[in-house]
């Protein structure tokens, strides 16, 4: 198989793994969920290492800069934006044990 | 070796996202989805012979201290801005790294398929990065909220994106490298142009729509560089904000198109009926009207809107209500799938005031509620409490499923003006014989509310 057929094979499955995942997410759920799965397509960052640490011209590691720039803001700031926000369903739910 | 170790993080993601989805686990799921983030990362630093050390370095340094800075600063109330302007950087950042690729290879030499991964990455991600940041200013009002609408406007839509397929075959076809930069320019006029007319009470359906779209971003970006974490990664996430979008089009009954491109609530409340009801006068509620009215109900449900988070009232609710449970009223929070400008977004405002979780009820819970009421406090929710879309089938709202609030004993609505929402519809509730009109900003309304119910 060629790396293209490869790449959507696994694109196709990963999407329906996606889909079903997602599918049942109570309403309560759905801004972490949002801002947590907006930190995993962060994952582009990697991409963004591997352009800016190998890039050959000045202008490729300009460009390859502002991608591991932007894409750590992305993974960071996500990730810990939605641990902030769970935080907060945490103390609701530690609170409902307390007063059983 | 280093795929297997990639397929762990990707399987991180997936147990992560997983775990998301339950309010238990939601926590622990966000974690095992960053530390197979971070994992995948330190991977690739080790694994790729990395030349340029001080680029990457500083790149992570920049992204890292701007990413903590925005997370601990930003306030729930902001959260829908927030996760825009994340979804526009995760975008962009796919875009450059197509568009390093670009001034990298030798474009002649390139193969089908990379010169269309290239496109697509170049593409989706520049329409994501400028959309996100158009909807970043209607939600922060930098913009106006309302559709930006001009003569012609869909013409120039249609033109720019078939300018952006004839450019892309020939820079495809050429290797030319301009042609590259100019489907980039264009992509990122596409994405203002896209999200303009758009009105902010759709906004939950664009951010759910945007969050899809930088998935895909990185998805083709993974296709661009051969890598299976970022096409696992993109596809998760392009699904998820999929399946989003379209509960969120589902809770308004309007297709995605009809949302994207109509132009939603420009043409005013231009029904008969409203026209008729819009010189009726209403009946004016002060701080002491409410209180009598929910101090000595047995039952309250308050049902809130984008007017919560813009007054940052949920502290002020959460204080209205325990005053009433200590007078031994029932509360509850009834939530449309649609209220504020992101999925969940009053959810997350209400768990900010640590609000009970069982108190929450979503619309098919609340609604057969309602007959049993005795009072509805609306706090900045309009369209979602609007009778229209019940009754009227001339309304532009019509078949949208609604709070039924105008079946409860009394309503109390807490609203600024008169002047209808977002999406311009004029709403027959206020006018009607049971409601009581307080015209306030939410908080200042709440906080009154509780001092005068002290004097009962």
């Amino acid at each position: 198989m060629s790396a293209l057929v490869v790449g959507i094979t696994v694109f196709v499955l990963a999407a329906f793994v996606g889909f079903e995942l997602i599918s049942k997410v109570p309403p309560t759920l759905h801004t972490p969920l949002m801002s947590g799965a907006n930190a995993i397509s962060g994952i582009t960052i990697i991409g963004a290492v591997t352009a800016a640490g190998l890039g050959a011209t000045p202008l490729a590691q300009i460009l390859g800069f502002l991608a591991v720039a932007t894409a750590t803001v992305n993974v960071v700031g996500g990730f810990l934006v939605t641990d902030r926000m769970l935080d907060m369903f945490r103390s609701r739910s530690e609170r409902r044990r307390d007063s059983e | 070796m280093t795929e297997i170790l990639y397929l762990a993080a990707a399987v991180a993601f997936i147990v992560g996202l997983r775990r998301l989805g339950s309010p238990g686990t939601a926590r622990s799921g966000n974690r095992i989805a960053a530390v197979g983030m971070l994992a995948a990362v330190v991977i690739t630093l080790i694994a790729q012979d990395i030349v340029n050390w001080g680029t990457v370095l500083a790149g992570l340094a920049v992204g890292t201290a701007a990413g903590v800075w925005a997370a601990v600063r930003v306030q729930m109330t902001a959260m829908p801005q927030m996760v825009a302007i994340f979804n526009g950087l995760g975008g962009i950042a796919s875009a450059l790294v197509a568009a390093t690729e670009v001034v990298d290879t030798d474009l002649a030499g390139l193969s089908a398929d990379t010169a269309v991964s290239i496109l697509l990455s170049i593409l989706i991600g520049a329409i994501t990065f400028t959309g996100s940041f158009i909807a970043f200013g209607k939600l922060q009002g930098v913009l106006p909220g309302r559709p930006l609408l001009f003569p012609g406007q869909q013409a120039l839509n249609a033109l720019v994106a078939l300018g952006i397929i004839g450019v892309g075959i020939w820079a495809g076809v050429s290797g030319e490298t301009v042609g590259y930069w100019v489907v980039g320019g264009l992509s990122l006029l596409l994405g203002v142009l896209a999200v303009i007319p758009i009105g902010g009470a759709d906004m939950p359906v664009v951010i759910s729509l945007l969050n899809s779209f930088s998935g895909l971003a990185a998805a083709a970006a993974g296709f661009v560089i051969e890598s299976n974490p970022l096409i696992i990664g993109g596809a998760l996430v392009g699904a998820a904000g999929l399946i989003l979008t379209f509960q969120m089009t589902e809770a308004m009954n309007r297709s995605l198109g009809n949302v994207l491109f109509a132009g939603f609530g420009t043409e005013g409340g231009g029904t008969s009926a409203a026209a008729g009801i819009a010189d009726r006068p209403v009946k004016r509620a002060t701080p002491e009207d409410a209180a009598i009215s929910l101090g000595y109900a047995d039952s309250v449900m308050i049902v809130p809107g984008y007017g919560l988070a813009v007054a940052q009232a949920q502290h002020a609710v959460r204080k209205l209500a325990d005053a009433l449970e200590e007078r031994g009223t029932k509360v509850h929070y009834a939530i449309h799938p649609v209220a504020g400008r992101m999925p969940g977004h009053m959810n997350v405002l209400l768990a900010e005031a640590d609000v009970p979780y069982e108190q929450l009820l979503d619309l098919e819970q609340a609604d057969p509620q309602f007959p049993q009421t005795d009072v509805v406090l609306i706090l900045g929710a309009n369209d979602v409490v609007n009778p229209s879309a019940r009754d009227d089938p001339s309304s532009q709202i019509y078949g949208m499923p609604i709070l039924n609030v105008d079946r409860a004993g009394t309503v109390i609505v807490v609203k600024r003006s008169l002047s209808p929402g977002f999406a311009g519809i004029d709403n027959p509730l206020f006018y009607d014989d049971k409601t009581l009109m307080f015209f306030a900003d939410a908080k200042e309304a709440l906080e009154s509310t509780v001092t005068a119910l002290k004097t009962l």
